[in-house]
């Protein structure tokens, strides 16, 4: 609020002028409610179904639920066809965030600190996999994790996204460590830290905000995902999102079952939003996502 | 910041590099194996040159779906890059309880799987039971996704600003976060207008987040393919029918994998050329701006 | 590990080779004379690896480009591209 009062220019001048500053300056927090509400409208009225009876869908519209009923969210939580996509996504995506922070932290290191053959190169490499275009690649996937008998395993898919989830990662990571000045490391090093030491003791707790913010980049691509996810997993390890698609060609359209399990699906990326709330802003920004 | 020349430094990437070369390299390898072959199963390949390739540039349809694809991925651009400067602009600022409840609103769409936005928006747009498809029908306009071509793609084209406007708002808001306070104040001083402080102080400051938002923009929704798959399948007709269904078509419906992946080598190296070029011009940016 | 699937041809084989060679070539000159950021006709300052790339990129267009537009041996395009990768390399 306080940029907004900033901005208003005539807010020194005569008080007219500042009633009529602060209008013109709510016209722009008019955009931004008016688009919020934009935004949740369609969330809402899938949260309303999901509480709904088939019948009550069916029968007219109803601007929230008369009945309300949590038979659809208990049929997803007593069905394990249901609930095991949950864990299974739940699972992989936990997996592959572990793995993408472990593997990017030293890079990432290593790119903000030294110049070495081939570095601007590398790095653009690795952007370019987030670039190509999934539907023929499907095919070779598919048949590489067979090959190496990684089919239809949650650690199939966590190394599938790190195709795009490392290359982001190392991008963000590498914006937190270059505000690190230098010298912190060389002094460390004079005082006899070794590498490891230094980087477990000093330095990764100074980027705490950055690994936050890393970890939950990678935890949102992964969930969001799915074609990978479903080309490469049958049953074990089968996501959510394609578990959805699934059972609902196949039953005839259950509309509060549907709603329900998209409510489902949202719950964890809002928990996790939650906590990074005050960096996701510089995170977008570092990240270039 | 001097980096210092150390070739050791390698030993450092090289989990990396392992990791994603390994979900990289092979697929790529094999797709420009089977773009010179005719494909009829496994074992059974017949070497064919750049036939594909011929086909792919001569195939009338697939100039149809590049044009479509272009046409919507210029209206993505057009709308979501002004709204979302808008939007950030109306974002309250400081480390409130408002700015943290507006930061998770409009981040709460980025983080839902791409097919549940096309249910969402499936649910939502249905004449019978959506609340956006029956208030048109109650104000009289006969609307319907599934088989008025135009309906279809003005739904897909808003559930895509409904989905990623919110990416260009947070990109710009970081943007204007990175603006010193003292900028305004100067700028309140010498009595600048509204117009004036946007276009010298805010636009410029944005300027670095703004290339990569139309970058990001032009990327995803020159791929676009999940959202529209689920709510429209890529009809009526052909009217939802982007580059990436089209190339679906061919590699799943008609079983054409020497064509499909002709096709997916130059769908890439288009997509290369616009990555190249925007990430020079977003590099050499932040040069300037250190200098 | 059965890795018939990926449909290997000479062509493709011969071609991915020379990639890796070029790669390995750069790599080795690098080590023996650093190269230096230069600028030539491209807008912008390049090093040496930075040429390459967009000196096949562009060959990659030209022969795209001539399959669309000729009928001709697709020759005469990578004719053209080796010409196009040695004024990128040279003069960029």
């Amino acid at each position: 609020m306080s940029k907004a009062a900033v901005l208003a220019p005539g807010s020194l001048a005569a008080p007219a002028n500042v009633r009529r500053s602060t209008a013109r300056v709510s016209n722009r927090t008019i955009v931004l409610v008016c688009y919020i509400v934009f935004l949740m409208l369609p969330i809402y009225w899938m949260v309303n179904m999901s509480f709904k009876t088939n019948e009550e869908i069916l029968s007219g519209l109803t601007l929230y639920p008369h009945n309300p009923t949590l038979r659809n969210y208990a049929v997803i939580f007593t069905d394990p066809s249901w609930y095991s996509g949950y864990i299974n996504s739940i699972y992989y995506v936990t997996l592959n965030t572990v793995i993408s922070l472990t593997v990017a932290l030293p890079a990432a290191y290593a790119f903000s600190r030294y110049r070495f053959i081939g570095d601007k190169h590398v790095f653009f490499w690795l952007l370019t996999n987030k670039m190509a275009p999934p539907a023929v690649f499907l095919l070779p996937f598919f048949q590489l994790y067979q090959t190496v008998g990684l089919f239809d395993t949650h650690i199939a898919v966590a190394l599938a996204h790190c195709l795009f989830n490392v290359p982001l990662a190392v991008w963000i990571l590498e914006g937190f460590m270059s505000g690190v000045p230098r010298e912190i490391d060389e002094m460390a090093y004079i005082d006899g830290y070794s590498f490891p030491r230094f980087f477990g003791t000093v330095f990764l707790p100074m980027i705490r905000a950055g690994v936050g913010v890393t970890a939950f980049f990678c935890f949102m691509f992964s969930w969001v995902e799915l074609l990978l996810a479903r080309t490469l997993t049958s049953v074990d390890a089968k996501p959510i999102a394609a578990t959805m698609t699934r059972t609902v060609s196949a039953s005839g359209m259950d509309w509060g079952l549907l709603a329900a399990a998209g409510v489902l699906t949202i719950l964890p990326g809002a928990l996790v939003i939650w906590f990074v709330r005050n960096y996701i802003a510089k995170g977008f920004a570092l990240g270039r996502v | 910041m001097d980096k210092v020349q150390d070739n050791r430094a390698w030993f450092l990437i090289i989990p990396v590099f392992l990791i994603v070369a390994f979900s990289a390299v092979v697929p790529l390898m094999t797709v420009v194996n089977y773009s010179v072959q005719e494909i009829f199963g496994p074992g059974q390949t017949f070497f064919v040159g750049t036939e594909w390739f011929e086909a792919v540039l001569k195939d009338d349809r697939l100039h149809d779906a590049l044009v479509r694809q272009i046409i919507y991925s210029l209206a993505v651009l057009l709308i979501e890059i002004p709204l979302g400067i808008l939007i950030a602009l109306g974002m309250p600022g400081g480390r409130s309880a408002k700015t943290s409840l507006t930061l998770v609103l409009l981040a709460l769409p980025l983080l839902i799987p791409f097919n549940v936005v096309g249910t969402i928006w499936q649910i939502f747009g249905r004449g019978d039971i959506g609340l956006l498809g029956a208030t048109f029908r109650a104000i009289g306009i006969d609307y319907n996704y599934t088989n008025n071509s135009a309906h279809a793609w003005i739904t897909v084209l808003v559930m895509d600003v409904w989905h990623w406007t919110s990416l260009v708002a947070l990109l710009c808001y970081a943007g204007l976060q990175s603006i010193p306070p003292a900028f305004y104040q100067a700028a309140k001083i010498d009595g600048a207008s509204k117009w004036a402080v946007f276009r010298y102080i805010q636009l410029p400051k944005m300027r670095g987040v703004l290339i990569i938002a139309v970058l990001l923009r032009f990327m995803d929704s020159f791929m676009i393919y999940t959202e529209p798959f689920v709510l429209t399948g890529g009809g009526p007709g052909n009217s939802t029918t982007f580059l990436s269904q089209y190339l679906t078509q061919m590699a799943v419906g008609q079983f054409d994998i020497g064509k499909a992946a002709a096709f997916s080598i130059v769908y890439f190296l288009i997509v290369l050329l616009f990555s190249f070029i925007f990430y020079t011009i977003i590099t050499r940016t932040g040069e300037g701006e250190k200098k | 590990m059965d890795m018939e699937w990926m449909a290997w041809t000479t062509p493709t084989a011969v071609f991915f080779l020379c990639i890796a060679l070029m790669l390995a070539g750069m790599t080795v000159w690098e080590v023996v004379s650093p190269t230096v950021e230069a600028k030539g006709f491209l807008p912008m300052r390049t090093t040496r690896g930075d040429r390459l790339f967009i000196g096949l990129l562009g060959s990659a267009f030209i022969h795209l480009g001539w399959l669309a537009a000729t009928d001709l041996s697709l020759w005469g395009a990578f004719a053209v591209s080796l010409v196009w990768i040695a004024l990128v390399i040279r003069f960029g």
